[in-house]
Protein backbone atom coordinates (compact mmCIF):
# COMPACT_ATOMS: atom_id res chain seq x y z
CA UNK A 1 0.00 0.00 0.00
CA UNK A 2 1.34 3.39 -1.07
CA UNK A 3 -0.57 5.48 1.44
CA UNK A 4 0.84 3.46 4.30
CA UNK A 5 4.35 4.95 4.03
CA UNK A 6 2.94 8.46 4.15
CA UNK A 7 0.90 7.55 7.23
CA UNK A 8 3.91 6.09 9.01
CA UNK A 9 6.02 9.15 8.20
CA UNK A 10 3.28 11.47 9.50
CA UNK A 11 2.94 9.42 12.68
CA UNK A 12 6.71 9.46 13.24
CA UNK A 13 6.55 13.27 13.28
CA UNK A 14 3.56 13.25 15.65
CA UNK A 15 5.35 10.84 17.99
CA UNK A 16 8.36 13.14 17.89
CA UNK A 17 6.08 15.99 18.99
CA UNK A 18 4.66 13.81 21.80
CA UNK A 19 8.02 12.62 23.10
CA UNK A 20 10.13 15.76 22.59
CA UNK A 21 9.20 17.46 25.92
CA UNK A 22 9.91 14.24 27.80
CA UNK A 23 13.30 13.82 26.15
CA UNK A 24 14.51 17.41 26.37
CA UNK A 25 14.58 17.46 30.18
CA UNK A 26 17.18 14.66 30.34
CA UNK A 27 20.16 16.60 28.89
CA UNK A 28 19.16 19.78 30.75
CA UNK A 29 19.03 17.97 34.08
CA UNK A 30 22.69 16.92 33.57
CA UNK A 31 23.91 20.36 32.49
CA UNK A 32 26.94 22.02 34.06
CA UNK A 33 25.69 25.51 33.16
CA UNK A 34 24.47 27.65 36.06
CA UNK A 35 21.27 28.47 34.19
CA UNK A 36 19.17 26.98 31.41
CA UNK A 37 21.35 26.51 28.37
CA UNK A 38 20.93 24.23 25.39
CA UNK A 39 22.84 22.26 24.29
CA UNK A 40 24.47 21.88 27.74
CA UNK A 41 28.14 22.98 27.78
CA UNK A 42 29.17 20.06 29.99
CA UNK A 43 28.09 17.25 32.27
CA UNK A 44 27.34 17.53 35.96
CA UNK A 45 25.13 16.05 38.69
CA UNK A 46 24.71 19.45 40.35
CA UNK A 47 20.94 19.74 39.84
CA UNK A 48 20.29 16.31 41.31
CA UNK A 49 22.55 17.23 44.26
CA UNK A 50 20.72 20.48 44.72
CA UNK A 51 17.40 18.63 44.75
CA UNK A 52 18.62 16.06 47.29
CA UNK A 53 20.22 18.74 49.51
CA UNK A 54 17.14 20.96 49.62
CA UNK A 55 14.87 19.94 52.51
CA UNK A 56 11.94 21.73 50.84
CA UNK A 57 12.12 19.50 47.75
CA UNK A 58 12.58 16.33 49.81
CA UNK A 59 9.77 17.32 52.13
CA UNK A 60 7.45 17.97 49.18
CA UNK A 61 8.39 14.63 47.60
CA UNK A 62 7.61 12.67 50.78
CA UNK A 63 4.32 14.49 51.21
CA UNK A 64 3.31 13.68 47.62
CA UNK A 65 4.25 10.04 48.11
CA UNK A 66 2.22 9.47 51.25
CA UNK A 67 -0.70 11.55 50.06
CA UNK A 68 -0.65 9.44 46.87
CA UNK A 69 -0.53 6.14 48.75
CA UNK A 70 -3.29 7.22 51.16
CA UNK A 71 -5.41 8.38 48.20
CA UNK A 72 -4.94 5.03 46.46
CA UNK A 73 -5.95 3.13 49.62
CA UNK A 74 -9.01 5.28 50.29
CA UNK A 75 -10.09 5.34 46.63
CA UNK A 76 -9.88 1.53 46.48
CA UNK A 77 -11.68 1.10 49.81
CA UNK A 78 -14.58 3.23 48.57
CA UNK A 79 -14.42 2.66 44.82
CA UNK A 80 -14.31 -1.14 44.76
CA UNK A 81 -17.56 -1.60 46.75
CA UNK A 82 -19.13 1.15 44.64
CA UNK A 83 -18.19 -0.72 41.46
CA UNK A 84 -19.77 -3.91 42.89
CA UNK A 85 -22.98 -1.95 43.52
CA UNK A 86 -22.97 -0.51 40.02
CA UNK A 87 -22.41 -3.84 38.27
CA UNK A 88 -24.29 -6.30 40.48
CA UNK A 89 -26.83 -4.21 42.33
CA UNK A 90 -30.43 -3.92 41.27
CA UNK A 91 -31.84 -0.85 42.89
CA UNK A 92 -33.72 2.28 42.06
CA UNK A 93 -31.44 5.13 40.93
CA UNK A 94 -28.48 3.07 39.81
CA UNK A 95 -28.14 5.19 36.67
CA UNK A 96 -28.03 8.35 38.79
CA UNK A 97 -25.40 6.80 41.06
CA UNK A 98 -23.29 6.01 37.99
CA UNK A 99 -23.49 9.66 36.89
CA UNK A 100 -22.57 10.94 40.35
CA UNK A 101 -19.55 8.59 40.46
CA UNK A 102 -18.32 9.91 37.10
CA UNK A 103 -19.14 13.58 37.81
CA UNK A 104 -15.70 14.55 39.22
CA UNK A 105 -14.10 14.03 35.78
CA UNK A 106 -16.82 16.03 34.02
CA UNK A 107 -16.94 19.03 36.36
CA UNK A 108 -13.87 21.20 35.57
CA UNK A 109 -11.14 20.68 38.20
CA UNK A 110 -10.85 24.43 38.79
CA UNK A 111 -14.48 24.44 40.01
CA UNK A 112 -13.95 21.44 42.31
CA UNK A 113 -10.75 23.05 43.65
CA UNK A 114 -12.31 26.43 44.37
CA UNK A 115 -15.41 24.83 45.92
CA UNK A 116 -13.44 22.51 48.22
CA UNK A 117 -11.06 25.36 49.05
CA UNK A 118 -14.02 27.44 50.21
CA UNK A 119 -15.29 24.64 52.43
CA UNK A 120 -11.87 23.67 53.81
CA UNK A 121 -10.96 27.29 54.58
CA UNK A 122 -14.03 27.41 56.82
CA UNK A 123 -13.18 24.06 58.44
CA UNK A 124 -9.50 25.08 58.89
CA UNK A 125 -8.35 22.12 56.78
CA UNK A 126 -6.00 24.06 54.48
CA UNK A 127 -2.48 22.64 54.67
CA UNK A 128 -3.66 19.37 56.28
CA UNK A 129 -2.44 16.34 54.41
CA UNK A 130 -5.64 14.36 55.07
CA UNK A 131 -7.74 17.17 53.59
CA UNK A 132 -5.73 16.78 50.40
CA UNK A 133 -6.19 12.99 50.52
CA UNK A 134 -9.97 13.38 50.71
CA UNK A 135 -10.05 15.85 47.80
CA UNK A 136 -7.71 13.68 45.69
CA UNK A 137 -9.87 10.65 46.43
CA UNK A 138 -12.87 12.47 44.91
CA UNK A 139 -10.82 12.98 41.72
CA UNK A 140 -9.41 9.42 41.67
CA UNK A 141 -12.70 7.65 42.38
CA UNK A 142 -14.04 7.77 38.78
CA UNK A 143 -10.88 6.05 37.48
CA UNK A 144 -11.08 3.32 40.11
CA UNK A 145 -14.77 2.79 39.29
CA UNK A 146 -14.08 2.67 35.52
CA UNK A 147 -11.34 0.04 35.84
CA UNK A 148 -13.23 -2.06 38.41
CA UNK A 149 -16.52 -1.96 36.52
CA UNK A 150 -14.71 -3.19 33.40
CA UNK A 151 -13.06 -5.95 35.46
CA UNK A 152 -16.35 -7.02 37.06
CA UNK A 153 -18.22 -7.09 33.75
CA UNK A 154 -15.77 -9.71 32.42
CA UNK A 155 -15.92 -11.70 35.65
CA UNK A 156 -17.15 -15.30 35.46
CA UNK A 157 -19.71 -15.58 38.26
CA UNK A 158 -19.78 -19.35 37.88
CA UNK A 159 -16.59 -19.48 39.95
CA UNK A 160 -18.29 -17.76 42.87
CA UNK A 161 -21.31 -20.03 42.58
CA UNK A 162 -18.99 -23.04 42.63
CA UNK A 163 -17.31 -21.80 45.83
CA UNK A 164 -20.65 -21.15 47.51
CA UNK A 165 -21.98 -24.47 46.27
CA UNK A 166 -19.04 -26.16 47.99
CA UNK A 167 -20.07 -24.52 51.26
CA UNK A 168 -17.91 -21.39 51.41
CA UNK A 169 -19.45 -18.42 53.19
CA UNK A 170 -20.06 -15.22 51.21
CA UNK A 171 -17.16 -13.47 52.94
CA UNK A 172 -14.84 -16.41 52.30
CA UNK A 173 -15.88 -16.49 48.65
CA UNK A 174 -15.18 -12.76 48.36
CA UNK A 175 -11.75 -13.01 50.02
CA UNK A 176 -10.58 -16.26 48.47
CA UNK A 177 -12.18 -16.25 45.02
CA UNK A 178 -13.55 -12.90 43.87
CA UNK A 179 -10.85 -10.46 44.98
CA UNK A 180 -7.85 -12.66 44.00
CA UNK A 181 -9.35 -13.06 40.53
CA UNK A 182 -9.81 -9.29 40.29
CA UNK A 183 -6.20 -8.62 41.31
CA UNK A 184 -5.10 -7.26 37.89
CA UNK A 185 -7.93 -4.73 37.94
CA UNK A 186 -7.17 -3.82 41.56
CA UNK A 187 -3.49 -3.23 40.73
CA UNK A 188 -4.37 -0.99 37.76
CA UNK A 189 -7.00 0.93 39.72
CA UNK A 190 -4.68 1.47 42.70
CA UNK A 191 -1.75 2.67 40.59
CA UNK A 192 -4.03 4.91 38.56
CA UNK A 193 -5.38 6.47 41.77
CA UNK A 194 -1.83 6.95 43.07
CA UNK A 195 -0.69 8.72 39.89
CA UNK A 196 -3.84 10.87 39.82
CA UNK A 197 -2.90 12.20 43.25
CA UNK A 198 0.87 12.27 42.71
CA UNK A 199 0.59 14.41 39.54
CA UNK A 200 -2.31 16.58 40.69
CA UNK A 201 -1.62 20.33 40.71
CA UNK A 202 -4.78 22.42 40.72
CA UNK A 203 -6.38 21.07 43.91
CA UNK A 204 -2.96 21.04 45.63
CA UNK A 205 -2.45 24.68 44.60
CA UNK A 206 -5.48 25.64 46.67
CA UNK A 207 -5.42 23.14 49.52
CA UNK A 208 -1.80 22.44 50.39
CA UNK A 209 -1.03 25.88 51.88
CA UNK A 210 2.51 26.02 53.27
CA UNK A 211 2.77 22.22 53.29
CA UNK A 212 3.54 21.84 49.61
CA UNK A 213 3.21 18.72 47.53
CA UNK A 214 5.77 18.07 44.79
CA UNK A 215 3.61 19.44 41.94
CA UNK A 216 2.78 22.58 43.97
CA UNK A 217 6.48 23.15 44.68
CA UNK A 218 7.23 22.62 40.96
CA UNK A 219 4.49 25.07 39.96
CA UNK A 220 5.89 27.77 42.25
CA UNK A 221 9.41 27.13 40.95
CA UNK A 222 8.35 27.36 37.32
CA UNK A 223 6.54 30.63 38.02
CA UNK A 224 9.48 32.19 39.81
CA UNK A 225 12.63 31.07 38.04
CA UNK A 226 13.60 28.59 35.40
CA UNK A 227 16.23 26.68 37.32
CA UNK A 228 17.43 23.31 36.01
CA UNK A 229 16.69 21.72 39.42
CA UNK A 230 13.21 21.30 38.06
CA UNK A 231 14.62 19.36 35.09
CA UNK A 232 16.19 16.90 37.55
CA UNK A 233 12.86 16.58 39.37
CA UNK A 234 11.11 16.09 36.02
CA UNK A 235 13.47 13.28 35.03
CA UNK A 236 12.75 11.49 38.29
CA UNK A 237 9.03 11.91 37.78
CA UNK A 238 9.23 10.51 34.23
CA UNK A 239 11.22 7.53 35.52
CA UNK A 240 8.66 6.92 38.28
CA UNK A 241 5.74 7.06 35.82
CA UNK A 242 7.55 4.65 33.49
CA UNK A 243 8.00 2.22 36.39
CA UNK A 244 4.30 2.48 37.26
CA UNK A 245 3.33 1.87 33.60
CA UNK A 246 5.61 -1.18 33.47
CA UNK A 247 4.04 -2.47 36.71
CA UNK A 248 0.56 -2.07 35.24
CA UNK A 249 1.65 -3.81 32.06
CA UNK A 250 3.17 -6.65 34.08
CA UNK A 251 0.68 -7.13 36.94
CA UNK A 252 -2.34 -5.05 35.96
CA UNK A 253 -5.12 -5.36 33.44
CA UNK A 254 -3.64 -4.52 29.99
CA UNK A 255 -2.57 -1.01 29.09
CA UNK A 256 -5.42 -0.43 26.72
CA UNK A 257 -7.99 -1.51 29.30
CA UNK A 258 -6.56 1.05 31.69
CA UNK A 259 -6.58 3.75 29.07
CA UNK A 260 -10.25 3.35 28.43
CA UNK B 1 -33.33 -6.48 52.05
CA UNK B 2 -36.11 -5.42 49.74
CA UNK B 3 -35.77 -6.09 46.04
CA UNK B 4 -35.63 -2.38 45.16
CA UNK B 5 -32.41 -1.84 47.15
CA UNK B 6 -30.46 -5.01 46.36
CA UNK B 7 -26.73 -4.30 46.39
CA UNK B 8 -27.03 -0.62 47.31
CA UNK B 9 -25.27 -0.94 50.68
CA UNK B 10 -21.64 -1.12 49.38
CA UNK B 11 -22.15 2.15 47.49
CA UNK B 12 -22.98 4.15 50.61
CA UNK B 13 -19.43 5.02 51.85
CA UNK B 14 -18.39 6.34 48.42
CA UNK B 15 -21.67 8.18 48.08
CA UNK B 16 -21.14 9.87 51.45
CA UNK B 17 -17.64 10.99 50.42
CA UNK B 18 -18.89 12.37 47.09
CA UNK B 19 -21.83 14.05 48.80
CA UNK B 20 -19.82 15.75 51.55
CA UNK B 21 -16.63 16.63 49.68
CA UNK B 22 -17.85 17.10 46.12
CA UNK B 23 -21.57 17.77 45.65
CA UNK B 24 -22.06 19.85 48.80
CA UNK B 25 -19.03 22.17 48.33
CA UNK B 26 -19.79 22.71 44.63
CA UNK B 27 -23.46 23.53 45.25
CA UNK B 28 -22.55 25.68 48.26
CA UNK B 29 -20.04 27.65 46.18
CA UNK B 30 -22.37 28.10 43.22
CA UNK B 31 -24.93 29.44 45.70
CA UNK B 32 -22.68 32.44 46.45
CA UNK B 33 -23.52 33.81 43.01
CA UNK B 34 -27.14 34.48 43.99
CA UNK B 35 -26.47 35.52 47.60
CA UNK B 36 -27.44 39.06 46.74
CA UNK B 37 -30.90 37.86 45.77
CA UNK B 38 -30.55 38.91 42.14
CA UNK B 39 -28.63 37.94 39.03
CA UNK B 40 -26.27 40.94 39.03
CA UNK B 41 -23.13 38.78 39.08
CA UNK B 42 -24.35 36.84 36.06
CA UNK B 43 -25.15 40.11 34.30
CA UNK B 44 -21.56 41.17 34.98
CA UNK B 45 -20.11 37.86 33.75
CA UNK B 46 -22.14 37.77 30.56
CA UNK B 47 -22.76 41.48 30.01
CA UNK B 48 -19.41 43.23 30.37
CA UNK B 49 -17.24 43.17 27.28
CA UNK B 50 -14.08 42.35 29.19
CA UNK B 51 -15.46 39.12 30.65
CA UNK B 52 -17.42 38.18 27.56
CA UNK B 53 -14.10 38.39 25.73
CA UNK B 54 -12.61 35.83 28.15
CA UNK B 55 -15.48 33.41 27.46
CA UNK B 56 -15.04 33.95 23.73
CA UNK B 57 -11.25 33.40 24.00
CA UNK B 58 -11.80 30.19 25.93
CA UNK B 59 -14.29 28.95 23.36
CA UNK B 60 -11.98 29.78 20.45
CA UNK B 61 -8.97 28.12 22.08
CA UNK B 62 -11.05 25.01 22.79
CA UNK B 63 -12.12 24.88 19.12
CA UNK B 64 -8.53 25.27 17.88
CA UNK B 65 -7.20 22.67 20.31
CA UNK B 66 -9.91 20.20 19.28
CA UNK B 67 -9.12 20.76 15.61
CA UNK B 68 -5.38 20.21 16.01
CA UNK B 69 -5.89 17.18 18.27
CA UNK B 70 -8.11 15.64 15.61
CA UNK B 71 -5.60 16.44 12.88
CA UNK B 72 -2.75 14.77 14.81
CA UNK B 73 -4.73 12.20 16.77
CA UNK B 74 -6.59 10.54 13.90
CA UNK B 75 -3.48 9.27 12.06
CA UNK B 76 -2.01 7.96 15.33
CA UNK B 77 -5.15 6.15 16.43
CA UNK B 78 -5.59 4.81 12.91
CA UNK B 79 -2.01 3.52 12.69
CA UNK B 80 -2.12 1.85 16.13
CA UNK B 81 -5.42 0.13 15.27
CA UNK B 82 -4.22 -1.22 11.92
CA UNK B 83 -0.66 -2.32 12.71
CA UNK B 84 0.73 -5.59 14.10
CA UNK B 85 0.20 -6.36 17.83
CA UNK B 86 3.84 -5.63 18.67
CA UNK B 87 3.82 -2.20 17.06
CA UNK B 88 0.38 -1.48 18.51
CA UNK B 89 1.78 -2.06 22.03
CA UNK B 90 4.76 0.18 21.27
CA UNK B 91 2.43 2.77 19.80
CA UNK B 92 0.28 2.70 22.92
CA UNK B 93 3.23 3.03 25.27
CA UNK B 94 4.44 6.20 23.57
CA UNK B 95 0.94 7.71 23.74
CA UNK B 96 0.42 6.72 27.39
CA UNK B 97 3.86 7.78 28.61
CA UNK B 98 3.22 11.47 27.85
CA UNK B 99 -0.38 11.12 29.09
CA UNK B 100 0.87 9.93 32.47
CA UNK B 101 3.76 12.35 32.77
CA UNK B 102 2.93 15.29 35.00
CA UNK B 103 1.42 18.26 33.16
CA UNK B 104 3.97 20.40 35.00
CA UNK B 105 6.93 18.44 33.64
CA UNK B 106 5.59 18.86 30.12
CA UNK B 107 4.77 22.54 30.60
CA UNK B 108 8.27 23.18 31.93
CA UNK B 109 9.76 21.32 28.97
CA UNK B 110 7.77 23.47 26.52
CA UNK B 111 9.07 26.59 28.25
CA UNK B 112 12.59 25.29 27.73
CA UNK B 113 11.85 24.49 24.08
CA UNK B 114 9.86 27.59 23.11
CA UNK B 115 11.39 30.38 25.21
CA UNK B 116 13.27 33.40 23.80
CA UNK B 117 16.55 31.66 24.51
CA UNK B 118 14.95 28.26 24.15
CA UNK B 119 16.00 25.29 22.10
CA UNK B 120 13.95 26.13 18.99
CA UNK B 121 14.99 29.77 18.81
CA UNK B 122 18.66 28.87 19.39
CA UNK B 123 18.55 26.40 16.53
CA UNK B 124 16.72 28.77 14.18
CA UNK B 125 19.13 31.63 14.90
CA UNK B 126 22.24 29.44 14.69
CA UNK B 127 21.02 28.07 11.36
CA UNK B 128 20.51 31.64 10.14
CA UNK B 129 16.82 31.11 9.41
CA UNK B 130 15.68 34.00 11.61
CA UNK B 131 17.59 36.99 12.97
CA UNK B 132 15.54 37.62 16.11
CA UNK B 133 13.92 35.03 18.38
CA UNK B 134 10.36 34.14 17.40
CA UNK B 135 7.70 34.84 20.02
CA UNK B 136 6.59 31.27 20.77
CA UNK B 137 5.98 31.55 24.50
CA UNK B 138 3.68 33.71 26.64
CA UNK B 139 1.19 33.99 23.80
CA UNK B 140 -1.54 32.02 22.07
CA UNK B 141 0.95 29.87 20.11
CA UNK B 142 2.57 28.58 23.29
CA UNK B 143 -0.76 27.87 24.97
CA UNK B 144 -2.05 25.99 21.91
CA UNK B 145 1.09 23.85 21.59
CA UNK B 146 1.02 23.00 25.29
CA UNK B 147 -2.69 22.19 25.36
CA UNK B 148 -2.62 20.06 22.19
CA UNK B 149 0.27 18.11 23.67
CA UNK B 150 -1.63 17.45 26.90
CA UNK B 151 -4.95 16.55 25.25
CA UNK B 152 -3.78 14.61 22.18
CA UNK B 153 -3.92 11.17 23.90
CA UNK B 154 -7.61 11.75 24.72
CA UNK B 155 -8.27 11.91 20.97
CA UNK B 156 -6.05 8.97 20.01
CA UNK B 157 -7.78 6.45 22.28
CA UNK B 158 -11.40 6.87 21.02
CA UNK B 159 -10.21 6.95 17.38
CA UNK B 160 -8.25 3.76 18.01
CA UNK B 161 -11.37 2.13 19.45
CA UNK B 162 -13.53 3.15 16.50
CA UNK B 163 -11.07 1.91 13.85
CA UNK B 164 -10.58 -1.32 15.79
CA UNK B 165 -14.35 -2.00 15.89
CA UNK B 166 -14.66 -1.61 12.13
CA UNK B 167 -15.31 -4.88 10.31
CA UNK B 168 -12.11 -5.62 8.30
CA UNK B 169 -14.07 -7.56 5.68
CA UNK B 170 -15.63 -4.29 4.46
CA UNK B 171 -12.14 -2.93 3.76
CA UNK B 172 -11.09 -6.22 2.16
CA UNK B 173 -14.17 -6.12 -0.09
CA UNK B 174 -13.39 -2.57 -1.22
CA UNK B 175 -9.77 -3.53 -1.92
CA UNK B 176 -10.95 -6.58 -3.85
CA UNK B 177 -13.14 -4.32 -5.97
CA UNK B 178 -10.12 -2.17 -6.79
CA UNK B 179 -10.66 0.91 -4.61
CA UNK B 180 -7.58 3.05 -3.99
CA UNK B 181 -6.23 3.65 -0.47
CA UNK B 182 -7.56 7.21 -0.44
CA UNK B 183 -10.96 6.12 -1.65
CA UNK B 184 -11.12 3.44 1.04
CA UNK B 185 -10.22 6.04 3.63
CA UNK B 186 -12.80 8.63 2.48
CA UNK B 187 -15.63 6.24 1.72
CA UNK B 188 -15.20 3.58 4.43
CA UNK B 189 -12.88 4.46 7.32
CA UNK B 190 -13.89 8.09 7.76
CA UNK B 191 -17.70 7.65 7.71
CA UNK B 192 -17.56 4.49 9.84
CA UNK B 193 -15.30 6.00 12.50
CA UNK B 194 -17.27 9.25 12.92
CA UNK B 195 -18.41 7.97 16.32
CA UNK B 196 -14.83 7.85 17.60
CA UNK B 197 -14.00 11.23 16.06
CA UNK B 198 -17.07 12.71 17.71
CA UNK B 199 -16.38 11.13 21.13
CA UNK B 200 -12.73 12.24 21.09
CA UNK B 201 -13.64 15.76 19.98
CA UNK B 202 -16.21 16.17 22.76
CA UNK B 203 -13.74 15.00 25.43
CA UNK B 204 -10.95 17.27 24.17
CA UNK B 205 -13.27 20.25 23.73
CA UNK B 206 -14.79 19.95 27.20
CA UNK B 207 -11.43 19.41 28.91
CA UNK B 208 -10.05 22.47 27.05
CA UNK B 209 -12.83 24.69 28.40
CA UNK B 210 -11.75 24.18 32.02
CA UNK B 211 -7.98 24.19 31.46
CA UNK B 212 -5.91 26.02 34.03
CA UNK B 213 -2.24 24.99 34.31
CA UNK B 214 -1.14 25.40 30.69
CA UNK B 215 -2.69 28.83 30.05
CA UNK B 216 -1.49 30.02 33.47
CA UNK B 217 2.14 29.05 32.80
CA UNK B 218 2.59 29.17 29.01
CA UNK B 219 0.25 32.13 28.52
CA UNK B 220 2.38 34.28 30.80
CA UNK B 221 -0.64 36.34 31.88
CA UNK B 222 -1.40 37.36 28.31
CA UNK B 223 -3.79 34.57 27.37
CA UNK B 224 -6.85 34.78 29.60
CA UNK B 225 -9.02 31.70 29.89
CA UNK B 226 -12.05 31.29 32.10
CA UNK B 227 -10.33 28.97 34.62
CA UNK B 228 -7.51 31.48 35.09
CA UNK B 229 -10.08 34.24 35.63
CA UNK B 230 -11.91 32.15 38.27
CA UNK B 231 -8.65 31.49 40.11
CA UNK B 232 -7.79 35.21 40.10
CA UNK B 233 -11.23 36.16 41.41
CA UNK B 234 -10.88 33.75 44.33
CA UNK B 235 -7.24 34.24 45.27
CA UNK B 236 -6.42 37.82 44.30
CA UNK B 237 -9.69 39.75 44.27
CA UNK B 238 -11.40 37.52 46.88
CA UNK B 239 -14.64 38.04 44.96
CA UNK B 240 -16.33 34.72 45.67
CA UNK B 241 -19.69 35.79 44.32
CA UNK B 242 -18.32 36.69 40.91
CA UNK B 243 -16.10 33.57 40.85
CA UNK B 244 -19.22 31.53 41.62
CA UNK B 245 -21.16 33.12 38.76
CA UNK B 246 -18.27 32.47 36.34
CA UNK B 247 -18.06 28.87 37.59
CA UNK B 248 -21.79 28.39 37.14
CA UNK B 249 -21.60 29.61 33.53
CA UNK B 250 -18.58 27.37 32.80
CA UNK B 251 -20.23 24.36 34.44
CA UNK B 252 -23.55 24.99 32.70
CA UNK B 253 -21.87 25.20 29.30
CA UNK B 254 -19.79 22.07 29.98
CA UNK B 255 -22.84 20.05 31.01
CA UNK B 256 -24.82 21.34 28.03
CA UNK B 257 -22.09 20.17 25.62
CA UNK B 258 -22.12 16.74 27.29
CA UNK B 259 -25.89 16.47 27.17
CA UNK B 260 -26.02 17.47 23.49
CA UNK B 261 -23.22 15.03 22.68
CA UNK B 262 -25.04 12.18 24.40
CA UNK B 263 -28.22 12.93 22.49
CA UNK B 264 -26.29 13.03 19.24
CA UNK B 265 -24.55 9.74 20.03
CA UNK B 266 -27.68 7.80 20.98
CA UNK B 267 -29.22 7.24 17.53
CA UNK B 268 -25.80 6.11 16.31
CA UNK B 269 -25.54 3.53 19.08
CA UNK B 270 -29.09 2.29 18.48
CA UNK B 271 -28.44 1.43 14.86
Amino acid sequence: MKGRHGLIAACAIIYFFLMLPLLVVFPISLSSAPYMQFPPPGFSWQWYERYLDDPQWIDATWRSLYVGVATAVLALALGVPLAFSLVRGKFFGRGILDRIAMAPVIVPTIIVSVAVYGLFAKLKLIGMWYGLVVAHTVLALPFVVLVMVAGLRDFDRGLEQAAEGLGASRLRTLMRVTLPLLRPSLVSAGLLAFITSFDEVVVALFLSGANMTLPKKMFDNILMEIDPTIAAVSVMQIVLVTIVLVLIGRFGRGLSATAR
Amino acid sequence: MSSTSKGFLPAIPALVLLGVFFLYPVIRMLGFSIETGNLDWYAKALGEGLYLQVFWNTFQIAVFVTFFCLLLGYPLGFLIATTTPFWATMGFIFVLLPLWTSVLVRTYAWMVLLGRNGVFNRMLIDAGIVADPLPLLHNLTGVLIGMVHVLLPYMVLPVYGAVKRLDPSIVAAAQGLGASSWRIFWRIYLPLTLNGIFAGSVIVFVLSLGFYITPALLGGGRVMMIAVLIEQQVRETLNWQFAAALSAVLLGFTLAVYALAQRAMRPEAAR
